[in-house]
């Protein structure tokens, strides 16, 4: 794969990929059963509850009963997707997480919308930037997030077939779809998108196709970027970023996330343990969000493409050194 | 065959004994559910000690408040589910009987990790739907601490079982009026629970005393004939924490405290020994 191959086929929401993925599975998977936190129109959820609406169940706004039930319903062996916006999937209910799902092994798919800089105008009370960081850190939780319609769906129906508690983050608007709409997913294993020795970035989610921006306007400075969608957090593809890290010597990360505990954290524990090399990151720093659109918004804290240029200039100049 | 009393006389004795080798551990609410324990898993459940998780066309038991492991894991031994040996390994490196019931050691009889309070009302209404939706007519069953229904988490989960109709649970409240930091009236009143459940839309029973055998089978099975109908049902059991041992009756102090040597001895000369012999 390379820069040149990669083709706009459309703009769609990640969520929406989501509601396609899960309506598929239900027909294909009996044991698959949805749950809500009175956001069943936000999450694309109305063909799967049209079609199943026995293996629907609303929560109504109570996320952490939500968590529970969804606890429980595994003990049958159904595979529920628990699903609400990002910040009530994690933060608002830690501890349900932490105790009746990962550290009692319970097969729940967390589906998480609107997560990071891009849900926009609802502002900083909704925008959670920290959700990575906070499933990462749950021993035995899987942490994907995929960059566009097509991997989303794909990635909600790859999950069913893991076996144990699964984090999966995509987001609000509607965002260009760049990937094969029948690409399988696979869990685990990072995509490369373009072939370089200079520098390596990694990205996920909205920012893989920001990263692809920042790709082209470096190579036509005559930088070559090995450009990697890491949609996989956890487990994290450690073999191809040390392949990636030991050809270029230097990388740059980008997450819609505090760059303290998401992606770029991760990689750069990759590299301090097996081969170290200098980093930027490309994500929020320290910081709440606020309201205003996707674009403002990431131009604004520095997580538009020409923040990842000059982060990649700079990265090259630390490496001469 | 023991008789249940017999059991539930073991059964108070392997609590001290678990606590006390220990040096740590809950006796107080583990000597109140007793009665609740022998009588579930000895006379009104039906349920296998050849453990599967989904426990198919059996009841289940989700026990919420975790730290009263002492009795349900006593209970779970002496029902058949892993070796009375065992409970030496009680809070111990390397143990199934981890100080709260984990599935993560994967101890038979263990279906959900509890101990961080008011999750399990959630759980156990999850595995009454799960059962519902495939077809298992049998019953789930629960137990929750008074103290522990001042977490919110319950009111969320008592509303959606009532609005979804999980007319296949039996939720009991061990109401023993104590919490660690003393009598639950002053600590965070839970005024009337029958009303209250009622007014969350739930059927209700008050067992007025949990630690009479007899009475505890009876408002079991009598819930049991309240199930099916559309509604949750709930059995609010009044019951004596640290019942057995007189200076560990309603003494919030021995919610989490294990005794010494002299206060162990005092405890087992009022727990007498039983046919069915300690672990």
């Amino acid at each position: 794969m390379a820069l040149q191959d990669i083709q706009v086929l459309g703009h769609q929401d990640t969520r929406s990929g989501f509601g396609e993925g899960i309506h598929e599975l239900g027909k294909k998977n009996p044991r698959v059963v949805a749950l809500t936190a009175d956001l069943a129109g936000s999450l694309k959820l109305q063909k799967f509850i049209k079609d199943f609406p026995d293996r629907f169940f609303q929560c109504g706004i109570a996320e952490a009963n939500m968590m529970g039930v969804a606890a429980g319903l595994t003990i049958s062996g159904f595979i529920p997707y628990a699903t609400t916006f990002a910040n009530f999937a994690t933060g608002r209910v830690y501890d349900q997480i932490r105790q009746s799902i990962a550290y009692s092994g319970k097969n729940v798919k967390i589906c998480a919308s609107h997560a990071g800089l891009t849900l926009g105008e609802d502002g900083a009370t909704h925008q959670i930037l920290e959700d990575i960081g906070l499933m990462k850190m749950l021993p035995g939780m899987t942490v994907v997030v995929p960059c566009d319609f097509n991997q989303t769906k794909a990635a909600t129906i790859a999950i069913a077939e893991h076996e144990g508690p699964v984090y999966l983050r995509f987001g609000r608007p509607k965002w260009p779809i760049f990937t094969p709409p029948d690409e399988p997913f696979v869990i685990g294993q990072a995509q490369q998108l373009n072939e370089g020795n200079d520098v390596s970035i990694f990205a996920c989610g909205h920012m893989v196709w920001i990263a692809i921006q920042a790709a082209k306007e470096l190579e036509q400075k005559g930088i070559h970027v090995d450009l990697w969608n890491v949609h996989t957090i956890k487990p994290l593809d450690v073999e191809a970023i040390l392949g990636s890290i030991q050809k270029t010597g230097c990388a740059v990360t980008a997450e819609e996330h505090n760059i303290y505990g998401g992606l770029g954290d991760s990689i750069a524990q990759v590299a301090a343990r097996h081969y170290p090399v200098p980093i930027e990151y490309i994500g929020t720093n320290d910081t709440f969000g606020e309201s205003g659109t996707p674009d403002e918004l990431l131009k604004k804290y520095g997580l538009d493409s020409a923040h990842i240029v000059a982060a990649a200039e700079k990265v090259l100049v630390r490496k001469k050194h | 065959m023991a008789s249940l009393t017999e059991i539930a006389a073991q059964i108070r004795r392997d609590i001290i004994r678990m606590v006390y080798l220990a040096q740590s551990g809950h006796p107080g609410g583990s000597l109140g559910c007793t009665e609740f324990f022998t009588a579930l898993y000895f006379q009104v459940m039906k349920h296998n000690p050849d453990f599967t998780m989904a426990g198919k066309d059996e009841d289940i038991f989700i026990l919420s408040n975790g730290h009263i492991s002492p009795v349900y894991y006593s209970t779970l031994a002496r029902a058949g589910y892993f070796p009375l040996k065992e409970l030496y390994t009680f809070r111990k490196i390397n143990s199934r009987l981890q100080g709260h019931p984990t599935t993560h050691e994967h101890l038979p009889g263990v279906r959900i990790s509890t101990g961080s309070l008011g999750q399990g009302m959630s759980v156990a209404v999850g595995a009454a739907l799960g059962k519902k939706l495939s077809g298992d007519k049998r019953w789930v069953f629960s137990l929750h601490g008074d103290g522990e229904l001042e977490e919110g988490q319950n009111w969320e989960a008592m509303m959606f079982a009532a609005h979804h109709k999980v007319d296949n649970l039996i939720a009991t409240v061990d109401w023993n009026g104590q919490q660690i930091d003393g009598p639950t009236r002053e600590v965070a009143g839970l005024g009337d629970l029958v009303e209250k459940f009622r007014a969350f839309g739930w059927e209700t029973l008050e067992l007025k005393d949990g630690n009479n055998l007899d009475l505890v089978i009876e408002t079991l099975e009598k819930a049991k004939t309240l199930t099916g109908k559309g509604k949750p049902v709930a059995v609010l059991m009044h019951t004596v924490m640290g019942k057995g041992v007189d200076f560990m009756e309603n003494n919030h102090e021995w919610h989490g405290t294990a005794p010494n040597e002299e206060q162990f001895k005092r405890a087992m000369a009022q727990l007498p020994e039983t046919s069915l012999g300690d672990f």
